[in-house]
């Protein structure tokens, strides 16, 4: 009796070390994969700024069109260092962050206005497919006029690229929330106002969430092309006077500081956004 | 006895761009307290749009319908409905799920949700209430689904294919759960439902629609000693399946 009681719990021991050594072995795999992905990426960026460092100084390259990487660097160092910089960084990452907070808020405004109003909707209807067609930066010019070569002037310019596509897919959650979610208030006697908050706004939560995923790229689009049309100060400045002076280093310099901003404003997002949908998934 | 439901000379249209279309057409129903009904009947036959017309979700074309002598004029909380599938809401959890009709109807209150956490144990979801629904199996979010229906008291219960999204054996035991509780706690209900068996299983009166306008066909009275079983049991009882195959065989007749 001992003995065949002993038998089942080696059994047992067995089965689950076996288990145990097939999910290691599974988890060695998926490592080994993420670490080889990983070196292959490196690798592509060395080996292009490798090949664009060389190409510079052997001449292979006009070098006063696009300059090479340890120029470029040691200009975003001295300027880093003689705080030039940062003024710029700040200003340019103000104006997108507001562009893209507001777009989103605004946006999604318009997106409950039209979903309250059904008529409003199909009223609003070849209004926002015009001004959604059309290229806003083409505003841009009537903004400075309005708004001043200034803060404000490029902060509405790029809203005016945020918003209505934030209120096209808004909406679109909107009324593509499961129409049987609706009915459980609805059966209850809730109103149009509770249908919102209770069900309406939580469902779509998610691609709110993930239109500032969008934003964040429109925002900076929007950002510069104002500073281009009217700054005197900023990222999108800094090109604009770089190429006018013919220093495409600075150019090249603002453009590697535009990239890893945008990307970590990015990451930020992602991050946010799973920790508000964690319990969801 | 006064009764729950009383359908008068009921008739819908619905009306779309390209016709209208008589879905529903000079119905009369009376539901007395306590009953047991099923709607039966092929697709088409208006079974979901009389339920939405007594939950006062649709408003009839013609005709009248009243709850407990009343007119009704829109959805209201004496009413339970209990949809084809749970729809929980992903984000909130069961007992926040649970309690979306108390906090619709602003009865949210201490002892409501005492109430509503003895309804979850009695359904067997004891420890579940901080839960997410995903963590939750199929016929266990239909039980939530029916506490949620249960919560603000109605004393009528619309129930529209609750059993249909379920696989066999937890539809099976559903039934007898559903059934029981409805049983002990003295409510009203109509039963729509695609499958026979089940309906002569659960219900006292299974009433068989006919389409093209929606109407009743014929009304068959379920035999006392069926009605008192459980549904599990009820189908091994005699004189179930001769009902079965009547129903059937009524059925299949206008099918032709």
């Amino acid at each position: 009796m001992n003995s065949v009681l002993r038998s089942d719990e080696v059994i047992r021991r067995d089965r689950s070390s076996s288990l145990d050594a097939l999910h290691q072995a599974h988890l060695r795999r998926q490592r080994k994969l993420r670490a080889q992905v990983l070196s292959v990426q490196m690798a592509i960026l060395v080996l292009f700024f490798a090949l664009w460092e060389v190409a510079g100084r052997l001449k292979w390259i006009d070098v006063l069109l696009f300059s090479y990487p340890s120029k470029v660097f040691a200009q975003i160092w001295k300027d880093a260092v003689s705080g030039e910089l940062w003024g710029h960084l700040g200003v340019t990452v103000g104006e997108t962050v507001v562009g893209f907070l507001l777009g989103t808020i605004v946006g999604t405004l318009l997106a409950v206005l039209i979903w309250w109003s059904p008529f409003l909707s199909k009223v609003l209807d070849p209004y926002m497919v015009v001004f959604n067609s059309m290229p806003k930066v083409a505003l841009g010019p009537i903004f400075i006029v309005m708004f001043g070569a200034g803060f404000m002037a490029i902060t509405i310019t790029t809203l005016s690229i945020t918003v209505i596509v934030t209120t096209l897919v808004v909406y679109n959650a909107f009324k593509e929330v499961d129409p049987n979610l609706v009915k459980v208030v609805r059966t209850f006697g809730g109103t149009r106002r509770q249908i919102f908050n209770q069900v309406i706004l939580p469902a779509s939560f998610p691609t709110i969430i993930s239109t500032l995923k969008v934003n964040v790229g429109m925002a900076w689009v929007g950002v510069i092309v104002g500073e281009f049309l009217v700054a005197k100060i900023g990222l999108g400045y800094l090109i604009i006077y770089g190429f006018q002076v013919f220093n495409f280093t600075l150019v090249l310099a603002s453009l590697i500081i535009i990239a890893v901003v945008a990307t970590a404003m990015y990451q930020l997002v992602v991050y946010i956004e799973r920790k508000l949908l964690a319990h969801r998934q | 006895m006064e009764p729950v439901v009383e359908l008068k000379n009921l008739t819908h249209v619905y009306v779309n761009d390209r016709e209208a279309s008589l879905a529903v057409e000079g119905l009369n129903l009376t539901v007395y307290p306590g009953e047991f009904i099923s709607l039966v009947g092929p697709s088409g036959c208006g079974k979901t749009t009389i339920l939405s017309m007594i939950a006062g979700l649709l408003h009839p074309t013609n005709g009248e319908v009243l709850v407990y002598g009343r007119k009704v004029g829109g959805p209201s909380p004496d009413v339970g409905y209990m949809l084809q599938q749970d729809y929980l809401f992903p984000w909130r959890t069961i007992l926040q799920n649970a309690a979306i009709g108390l906090e619709v109807t602003g009865r949210l209150q201490r002892e409501s949700m005492d109430h509503l956490t003895q309804l979850l144990d009695e359904m067997g979801l004891e420890g579940t209430g901080g839960l997410y629904p995903q963590q939750l199996s199929g016929g266990m979010r239909q039980r939530v689904a029916l506490v949620r229906t249960l919560s603000t008291d109605p004393g009528l219960l619309l129930l529209d294919e609750p059993f249909s999204a379920l696989d066999y054996q937890t539809k099976l035991q559903l039934e007898d759960l559903i059934a029981g509780t409805l049983r002990e706690k003295n409510k009203t209900a109509i039963l729509v439902t695609h499958d026979l068996s089940e309906a002569v299983a659960v219900s006292d009166r299974v009433i068989l629609l006919g389409k093209n306008p929606g109407r009743i066909r014929r009304t068959f009275e379920v035999p006392g000693h069926i009605r008192e079983t459980q549904p599990f049991y009820a189908r091994k009882e005699e004189g179930f399946n001769e009902l079965f195959h009547e129903i059937w065989r009524e059925m299949e007749t206008e099918e032709d």
